[in-house]
């Protein structure tokens, strides 16, 4: 009778995030049309803004669709269809004998690792922050997550909006076409 | 009461492991950047856990800020990709082997 220890509706939402989201990373890894590999990422993005609303990540969940779904997607389909679909990838041929044992290997035993890690000692546990903002006591999401951003991680803030500058300047420098002065174009 | 946080952080490993087995083993770029963005969504995904567990929001402010850095990645990630397509038309790295020893 462990399971009905928790609630109900919190099971249910584990088992529909899992769910979303495994059976979308497994497609991506497995579809050889990339289109398709992009849509069940999308699957996938939104398994795990489901997964961040059970766990009161109500704005990071926001942000995963937007940004993660609106855009970064976006992006990876853009870039599909302005190169063409590549089909060309064998997903069967393997240059480097024995790759995909080998991947699937280190896989299982880094993974299996970390559960017996887990489930052996007490890392999950720990010291419940008494400075920082409390997140159990009901205070908005968005409050504290921006109280937090814009004062304890202020300098990383800034440094990532340089970063994000450098970012779009350097993919328009990168993507730009090299045009010589002689082509009149 | 919510589900254990362990359930969570399983679900984040396995996640992750899918990933790494996708980058490792797929050889289209553009692919490999989805299983980057798997990975990177798996460690959020901890990354939230230990914020629930720990009633710390720093845990949160921390995918913020990698959200942000994934974005930063595939932008530049892309372009490198748009520029090595014009240049060899392909996206499979096993063709960009000029430096090879």
């Amino acid at each position: 009778m462990l399971a009905l220890s928790y609630a109900l509706p919190s099971i249910i939402v584990f088992v529909a995030s899992a769910a979303l989201i495994l059976t979308g990373a497994v497609g991506v890894i497995t579809l050889k049309n990339p289109v398709h590999a992009a849509l069940s990422l999308i699957m996938t993005l939104f398994g795990v803004a489901v997964a961040f609303i059970a766990q009161q990540a109500d704005f990071l969940a926001a942000v995963q669709i937007i940004v993660y779904a609106g855009a970064i997607v976006v992006l990876f389909l853009f870039v599909i269809m302005f190169l063409g679909v590549d089909r060309r990838e064998g997903v069967e041929v393997q240059p480097l004998v024995g790759q995909k044992t080998l991947a699937l290997f280190g896989v299982v035993v880094t993974i299996s690792g970390v559960v017996f890690m887990m489930a052996r000692s007490h890392w999950v546990t720990g010291i419940p922050s008494l400075s920082g903002s409390k997140l159990a006591n009901g205070a908005h999401n968005v409050n504290q997550l921006g109280t937090s951003v814009f004062t304890t991680y202020l300098f990383a803030f800034e440094a990532t909006a340089a970063l994000l500058i450098i970012a779009v300047v350097g993919a328009v420098l990168l993507a730009r076409r090299e045009r010589s002065t002689g082509e009149a174009q | 009461m919510n589900v254990p946080a362990a359930w969570y952080l399983v679900l984040a490993a396995v996640l992750f492991g899918i990933g790494a087995y996708g980058l490792l083993t797929r050889r289209s770029a553009l692919i490999m950047f989805m299983c980057l963005e798997l990975m990177l969504n798996a460690v959020n995904l901890t990354f939230v856990t230990f914020s629930r567990t720990l009633s710390d929001i720093g845990g949160q402010a921390s995918v913020f800020f990698v959200m942000v850095v994934a974005a930063a990645e595939v932008t530049v990630g892309l372009g490198i990709v748009v520029a090595i397509f014009r240049r060899r038309s392909t996206t499979s790295v096993d063709e960009l082997s000029e430096m090879k020893g």
